[in-house]
């Protein structure tokens, strides 16, 4: 302890600490704000009810959207999260509950904390490795299975370490009532924990929906009604980035408009999660 | 309230099993008039992209047929077409006519385009100021610094050039834009072809990297005293300071599709093996020097008789009535005596199943 | 006792002791519960399989499609610097430097800073201020990264080449890393924009550890006359100092793999330098800007060798926090 300075200066230290922290959160929320501030100039302009219910047009022409792209974002992002948070949970089930000691459940947590730092552009090739080559073409499906993947240890990171935080007492009160060990898995551990895995699901949704370069080398984008998943599917992201790489400004402003759609869904999502968990959070 | 994580999980997994089903079957859902016709995928080169997709929506008004037109970059428009999972890849870069042989390819240009030098320099407006190819050279190569140097206060006698250094900008990522840029600087500089070569992404001796045409416009005109290279139509929607280059003839010339043109008129594209064609350094008066065309990439063994016939006929409609729609967008098209030459090769060369599919 | 077994068709017939798992056999339809948890714990075993076998997956394929570049390459690709793709000359130095050095200043401003917001929110700050701008930080990671990159490219970069950048040369222009005209692509700007993509990942962290800190400790800290800076500085930093070199190497992970941001904003120059104003490229910009245009197999080749070394110093990362976490364990037991 710092014993020896004088109260003065000690008073002194903490009183610049404390601007210092009062600052920095302020910085980051003004971060957020700018953000926030400039994709809402410039992509609300774009915003109107035909940019959200029409098929995409070519540059230069009035009119146009991206509804195409929305629906075929919603539908990736649905199966992606289907088919990555279940097994993300069970694996992350597996290792809060099953795995506390062993070789294999710190092999699998040491791999999986390498994948969460797997760049997504990896990802993207590997899935065209494994199956749009094989099937013959990009198709919706791909791009599912890319975000999948990059969804799956995000969410088994979080699983775990939620799973974790509910304590022993609980799960030992459970199994003194006579409870099997799966149902009290299921029934009170997740119970218990259930406002934090619902987190840990919307922020992989989250760190998934914003992705373009998977999206690029298994979906590829469509500018027509796409609804089937072994073929090409239109996408939001992908859309942003042809339109914000092209030399046209009505195509600019719908990237930024687009752009303006995905932040506030994440956001929303964001928010719900949060107030969802608040209300669940164990005393 | 009873919040059982089981049956969100539950209700989740059926309405996804739902949607594939939904989406890997028939549509159950007749969707208005978009549902008919065939649906041709293709992907490539980033810089035609605008104009297929003002093509291929047109063509959709027209005969229902859907051309779906990705711009995943020229290499990835390669990759995609000798893998097969595009039914027609585009590329910026020609491929050599050994490359096409080895993997059954055709390829025929569809449309052309030039690359503009633009500068920001202050009282510089577009048009003014003149460069010689070897100053363009020099500029890229890091020897010329400044634009007050005497070289170029040499070929603009009656310019004020301010004491500022150059800042050179050239792409970041890989691109068709940088191989024609590249292409013309190996042609007309020595030094350049023995130091740096051409190609899609090239060791730069000087510079910052932007990506895309964006990236490069971006910093172009935001920092003073930048050169930097990008696309026709990016110039001109941007209201760039293009330059006036001096053609193979010794003539200064603008940009514009005239100049364009003129530069692929003066081209031997009948006798050029897969008309590997680059449209570089042009002899003629009125040639642009830096002008390029964007290739289609096709297999020559078609699976699909119908869907290849559609695919030609929707090129071929492209070529004869796509010529004010590209000119709009600040493309050029391809002159009528090519168009013949290539559509006498899809005659002879495309094949289903052993027999022909054009006409 | 219903306690949450409304699964069951029958009902609870009759007590039993767990352990012995005996199979009470009594109505119909009545599940073994012995076999019902082996079942159980095996399915999410499977899953844990499915993550190691992704990664196998993924080693394979990185293995697999470089070895043409590790074969003609060798050992220089890690030494060089050269990245002529006309010659086929490839180095992976720029790109390891530029991927090192833009985390470390990610971190830097990260990290810091990520104490400091903690201590705000969990210390300073009251309650409603402290949820609100708990809040707003979070949702800083919620914003899709391909916004970050052209909010970069557009408006943030502009902001550093013109204000930040000669701000920062003019007084520590002295410093190599502050030489050269500040320019709206570069390490700088990649670095910030970094930065902010790592600091709600890890502050959040942080907040959590210090609210795990018992009160029992600072309360005799404060009792013996502390003032709060430096509650937080000695005891519950060093409380929670396992979770929060975990947060740090969380924030690194995120950093150390991010494509879409970096792509826009560091410039993609493959040389280094020691000025923090010159662009520079990383692993992951270098992937997402030449993939798509490698036109020759090396060229692909050497790509995907860059993949590779990535996830080299993931994983060397991870070893390194592992190890430091379990030392520190180990010194911190009483």
């Amino acid at each position: 302890m710092s014993t020896k300075r004088p109260i003065r200066v000690r008073k002194a230290i903490n009183g610049v600490v404390t601007v210092m922290a009062g600052s920095a959160a302020l910085f980051g929320l003004f971060m957020l704000l700018w953000i926030l501030y400039v994709v809402l100039r410039k992509g609300a302009s774009a915003i109107n009810w035909s940019f959200l219910t029409s098929l995409p047009s070519p540059p230069g022409e009035a009119g146009g959207g991206i509804v195409n792209a929305i629906i075929g974002t919603l539908i990736i992002t649905a199966v992606a999260t289907v088919m990555g948070v279940p097994v993300g949970m069970l694996a992350g089930t597996y290792l809060a509950e099953f795995g506390r000691e062993g070789r294999f459940a710190d092999a699998v947590r040491f791999v999986n904390n390498i994948l969460i730092g797997a760049p997504s552009i990896v990802v993207g090739v590997f899935v065209y490795t494994l199956l749009v080559i094989p099937m013959g073409g990009f198709s919706g499906i791909a791009g599912a299975v890319a975000l999948a993947i990059i969804m799956l240890p995000v969410v088994t990171r979080t699983t775990e370490d939620m799973l974790k935080l509910v304590p022993d007492s609980l799960r030992e009160s459970a199994l003194a009532l006579g409870a099997s060990e799966h149902k009290m898995i299921t029934q009170v551990a997740f119970r218990a924990a259930k406002g934090g895995l619902i987190t840990g699901v919307m922020l992989a949704v989250a760190r998934v929906s914003g992705e373009t370069a998977p999206l690029l080398f298994t979906t590829l984008n469509s500018p027509y009604w796409s609804l089937a998943l072994d073929k090409p599917m239109a996408n939001l992201t992908v859309t942003i980035f042809n339109y914000a790489m092209s030399p046209y400004s009505d195509w600019q402003e719908k990237a930024w408009g687009a752009s303006f759609l995905i932040t506030t869904a994440v956001l929303g999502l964001n928010l719900t999660a949060r107030f969802l968990a608040r209300e669940r959070r164990p005393r | 309230m009873k919040f059982k994580l089981r049956r969100v999980i539950a209700i989740l997994i059926v309405v996804a099993a739902v949607l594939t089903v939904v989406g890997c079957g028939k549509q159950p859902v007749r969707l208005p008039s978009e549902q008919k016709g065939v649906v041709i995928n293709g992907a490539g080169a980033t810089f035609p992209y605008p104009i297929y997709a003002k093509w291929a929506n047109e063509y959709k008004e027209l005969t229902g047929v859907r051309i779906n037109y990705q711009s995943i970059g020229s290499g990835g428009g390669v990759q995609q077409i000798k893998a097969g999972t595009v039914d027609f890849g585009a590329s910026d870069a020609p491929l050599t006519a050994e490359e096409l042989d080895q993997s059954g390819l055709l390829q025929f240009p569809m449309v052309m385009g030039g690359v503009v030098p633009v500068v920001n320099i202050k009282g510089i407006k577009p048009g003014d100021l003149r460069m010689s190819p070897e100053i363009l050279a020099s500029i890229y190569l890091g020897k010329i610094t400044k634009w007050n140097d005497p070289a170029i206060r040499r070929e603009n006698p009656n310019l004020s050039l301010p004491d500022k250094s150059i800042t050179v900008v050239h792409r970041a990522d890989g691109s068709g834009t940088t191989w024609i840029f590249t292409n013309y600087l190996d042609k007309i500089s020595k030094e350049w072809h023995s130091k740096v070569g051409f190609g899609k992404a090239v060791d730069w001796p000087v510079g910052i990297g932007g990506k895309g045409n964006e990236g490069v416009s971006a910093y172009v005109q935001r920092v003073e005293g930048a050169i930097g290279y990008v696309e026709y139509a990016y110039a001109l929607q941007n209201r760039m300071t293009h330059v006036k280059l001096k053609n193979k003839s010794g003539n200064y010339v603008e940009p514009s599709i005239a100049s364009f043109q003129a530069a692929a008129a003066g081209a031997d594209w009948e006798n050029a093996p897969g008309y590997y064609v680059v449209l570089t350094d042009q002899p003629g008066k009125d040639s642009w020097p830096i002008t390029g065309a964007s290739y289609i990439i096709i297999h020559k063994k078609q699976k699909n008789a119908e869907k290849a016939k559609a695919m030609l006929e929707f090129f071929d409609w492209s070529y004869r009535h796509g010529g004010g729609m590209a000119k709009a967008l600040n493309y050029v098209p391809m002159p009528k005596a090519v168009v013949d030459l290539v559509e006498e090769r899809w005659k002879r060369d495309l094949k289903a199943n052993g027999k022909a599919i054009w006409p | 006792m219903e306690a949450g077994f409304e699964g069951e068709r029958e009902g609870n017939m009759a007590v039993k002791v767990d352990s012995s798992n005996e199979v009470v056999m009594l109505g119909r339809g009545r599940v073994n519960k012995w076999s019902a948890n082996k079942l159980f714990k095996y399915i999410c075993a499977a899953c844990c399989i499915l993550v190691l076998v992704l990664m196998a997956g993924l080693i394979v394929e990185l293995i697999a499609n470089s070895t043409l570049s590790v074969r003609k390459l060798g050992l220089g690709f890690l030494i060089s610097d050269e990245w002529d793709p006309v010659m086929g000359k490839f180095g992976a130095l720029s790109s390891i430097y530029g991927t090192l050095v833009s985390t470390l200043i990610a971190l830097i401003i990260a990290v810091p800073m990520s104490i400091v917001i903690a201590l705000f929110l969990v210390e300073l700050a009251p309650k409603g201020l402290s949820s609100f701008f708990g809040t707003s930080i979070e949702l800083l990671a919620a914003i899709p990264s391909i916004i970050y990159g052209m909010w970069g490219l557009f408006v943030f970069g502009p902001f550093v080449a013109d204000h930040v950048g000669p701000f920062l040369h003019r007084y520590l222009g002295f410093l190599p890393i502050f030489q050269g005209t500040p320019m709206p692509v570069g390490m700088l700007t990649a670095g910030v924009i970094l930065a902010l993509m790592v600091l709600p990942f890890t502050s959040s962290v942080m907040r959590d550890v210090l609210l795990m800190v018992p009160s029992v400790l600072k309360e005799s800290a404060y009792g013996l006359g502390a003032t709060t800076w430096e509650v937080t500085k000695d005891v519950s930093i060093r409380y929670g100092i396992r979770g929060i070199i975990g947060a740090v190497f969380l924030g690194l992970g995120r950093a150390i793999g991010e494509t879409m941001a970096v792509t826009f904003v560091i410039g993609n120059e493959h040389k280094i330098s020691a000025s923090l104003f010159a662009p520079a490229n990383s692993i992951a910009s270098t992937l997402a800007n030449e993939f798509t245009e490698a036109d020759t197999p090396l060229y692909l080749s050497a790509l995907v060798e860059l993949g590779l070394i990535l996830f080299l110093i993931t994983a060397i990362f991870q070893v390194v926090a592992q190890t430091f976490l379990k030392y520190v364990a180990r010194g911190s037991r009483p």
